[in-house]
């Protein structure tokens, strides 16, 4: 009765199940080029609201092994989202192997850059704009800093295209890399994009980090230092797992604090915001 | 047989793990977290060579249920100092008692609430002392907060500001309208004080820096205490994890001379008996337990039906049986209140929400 589909991206291998053939088929075309593992960390539900929403106005609970008490479904056509949002809450949730920041990264010269900040701060659109600009994509949502190691592990699921994110990246790439357009979902319109072929192909390299950016969309050309008293308070906030892996996770992130570069950056254009990153990177060898 | 079966039978024998399959291994996993096992399994295998993708889940699941045992042992110990002046016993119940005495029912037990059992007379200045220390009162509506005064075996919840942790002030183990009622005022009694570094009545300790004032449950009453919780305290949710930690108490307490007259006698006390037959059939049904054949009575058919209910899970860790599970969503609720007035309190709920 369930459709399964086993997915591994970076560390985590996931199980997803789902009541409709739809969403199974949209994820299969898309992580097409990613693993499929026999062992998997985290089982990821697709389920009807109500035995009667399989067919009748069709609607998705987000359940697995980790859910939220009180999720709102979503309807069947965002069954792409749904999946997303499911496997997003088991690593938000269960995940103990990094410590795991709510950030956009890339990697260059074999160095991680780091973005954090608020939804919609233009993270995901910039990391996905350096992944099209000569730098290797490692995430767009979750950056995997090592316990051990303090590198930063690749997490490099589809990318989730917002809004003004969707048309910036539509003139870069191809049809064949995007999904179809999701209209009035709860964070607007959406688009995936599979990360390039490298992106994928590398997942399994980590790289230690040069840099943490701050970036902030829409807002007049500036760049402040952030001291790493501010950091390693925003970067707590930043982590879900922060306070579930205990003095692991504090070594870690004081580690992260001490040794690498933050900086807060405003930008209008995406055009723009790459420029910066290019100014600051040659910045910090 | 079914994954949640095999979860049940690796609890008993991890010699089993070594024959699992990937595709069994992904429904166990699932079957146990959704049972809140993952944990008491991830310990129960450690140490057996598995593949690796399996340990590095079950390494995880360790390490958080030793983050939980940690954090509830400092909850516990906040509790302590702000009842520093109290001078009755504060008694830790459930998973945060279970790991500070340092019990095998304790290992890799997943803790959220701290519970705590205090004598009733004295809810008022407990109650005071916890506010003072930064708990807040969650339930902002007043009849809630009545209802739970008035009917129930406890406070309403209170959190603690800053820790954002939740604690249950206990002036008894069951509601006051459940049918069985229990003697709080014996288990105070009889509760054994937390002392670093001493061996009484077969409850090792936690070491730990300072324990003053904080008590446990005889371990007779302990186990009353988990039956009641199992059978008469709701809907039998999570039914499978409670009974394990019966298992491991028995097993534990098996050892010490007299546990099994004790037992029945205090059941007797409590109300308890014919639960804590069942509960003792169940476990040596479902995990082996071995327990005493004059006390665990003979098999009754309901037996099955409470298996039955126990192992309403499927291999993607949903529910199932969703009838079986109705009926039990009844009886637990006419087992805790009397007809008339579930009616009432239902009314109300509904009309307020």
């Amino acid at each position: 009765m369930m459709h399964e589909l086993r997915i591994r991206v970076g560390p985590a291998a996931f199980r997803i199940g789902s009541a409709w053939r739809a969403p199974v088929a949209a994820l299969e075309r898309l992580y097409a080029a990613y693993p499929t593992p026999s062992y998997c960390d985290y089982t990821v539900r697709l389920e009807p609201a109500r035995p009667w929403r399989r067919w009748l106005r069709p609607s998705v609970m987000i359940s697995g092994d980790y859910m939220l008490p009180d999720a709102a479904p979503l309807p069947l056509v965002q069954g792409l989202l749904a999946a997303e949002m499911g496997m997003n809450l088991q690593m938000a949730l269960g995940w103990r192997r990094h410590l795991l920041l709510h950030a956009g990264a890339a990697e260059k010269d074999g160095r991680a850059l780091v973005m954090t900040g608020m939804s919609g701060s233009g993270k995901s659109t910039m990391a996905a704009l350096l992944g099209e600009s000569g730098w290797r994509f490692l995430s767009d949502e979750f950056a995997l800093l090592g316990l051990e190691d303090g590198a930063v592990h690749p997490f490099p699921r589809l990318v989730s295209l917002k809004n003004e994110g969707i048309e910036a990246l539509e003139q870069r790439v191809g049809h064949q890399r995007l999904g179809p357009r999701l209209r009035g979902t709860p964070k607007g319109d959406i688009r995936h994009l599979v990360p390039s072929h490298d992106a994928i192909q590398r997942m399994d390299e980590a790289a230690l980090p040069r840099l943490i950016l701050f970036p902030r969309f829409g807002e007049a050309r500036a760049i402040r230092t952030v001291p790493p008293s501010e950091l390693f308070m925003r970067l707590t906030q930043a982590s879900t797992n922060y306070v579930a892996l205990g003095e692991a996770g504090f070594a870690a992130l004081t580690r992260f604090c001490e040794t690498v570069p933050a900086r807060a950056i405003d930008y209008r254009r995406g055009e723009e915001g790459l420029e910066l990153i290019d100014q600051l990177w040659a910045q910090f060898p | 047989m079914t994954p949640i079966r095999r979860l049940a039978a690796t609890l008993r024998d991890p010699r089993l793990a070594g024959s699992f399959g990937a595709r069994q291994w992904n429904a166990l996993i699932a079957v146990a977290r959704a049972e809140r096992l993952i944990g008491a399994l991830a310990v129960r295998l450690e140490g057996r060579g598995l593949p690796v993708e399996v340990e590095a889940v079950l390494a995880d699941a360790r390490r958080s249920s030793e983050q939980e045992r940690r954090a509830a042992l400092w909850e516990a110990d906040c509790c302590r100092r702000a009842l520093k002046d109290y001078h009755g016993k504060a008694v830790l119940l459930k998973g945060t008692a279970y790991v500070a005495a340092n019990m095998d029912a304790g290992a890799g037990r997943s803790i959220g609430d701290l519970d705590i059992l205090v004598a009733e007379k004295d809810l008022d200045e407990v109650e005071k002392a916890l506010l003072a220390a930064g708990w807040e009162w969650v339930k902002e509506d007043a009849y809630d907060d009545q209802y739970y005064r008035r009917w129930m075996h406890e406070l309403p919840p209170l959190i603690h500001r800053e820790r954002d942790r939740m604690i249950d002030v206990h002036h008894t183990i069951l509601p006051r309208t459940a049918r069985p009622s229990p003697d709080p005022a014996a288990m105070l009694a009889s509760a054994i004080a937390l002392q670093p570094d001493a061996q009484q009545k077969g409850v090792r300790l936690a070491k730990f820096s300072s324990w003053h004032g904080l008590h446990v449950l005889s371990p007779a009453d302990m186990v009353c205490h988990a039956i009641a919780h199992l059978f008469a305290d709701g809907e039998m949710e999570g039914g499978l994890r409670n009974l394990w930690d019966i298992d491991r108490m028995l097993r534990e307490f098996a050892g010490s001379a007299n546990f099994w007259d004790a037992l029945a006698v205090r059941a007797r006390r409590h109300q308890l008996l014919s639960h804590v037959r069942r509960a003792l059939r169940l476990s040596e049904r479902i995990y082996g337990t071995p327990v005493d054949e004059k006390l665990r009575g003979h098999n009754s058919r309901m037996d099955n039906l409470f298996e039955a209910r126990l192992m309403a899970r499927d291999g993607w860790g949903r529910q199932t049986r969703p009838l079986l599970r109705l009926a039990f969503t009844i009886r637990g609720h006419a087992m805790r209140m009397p007809p008339a007035m579930l009616a009432r309190h239902l009314w109300t709920k509904w009309r307020r929400s």
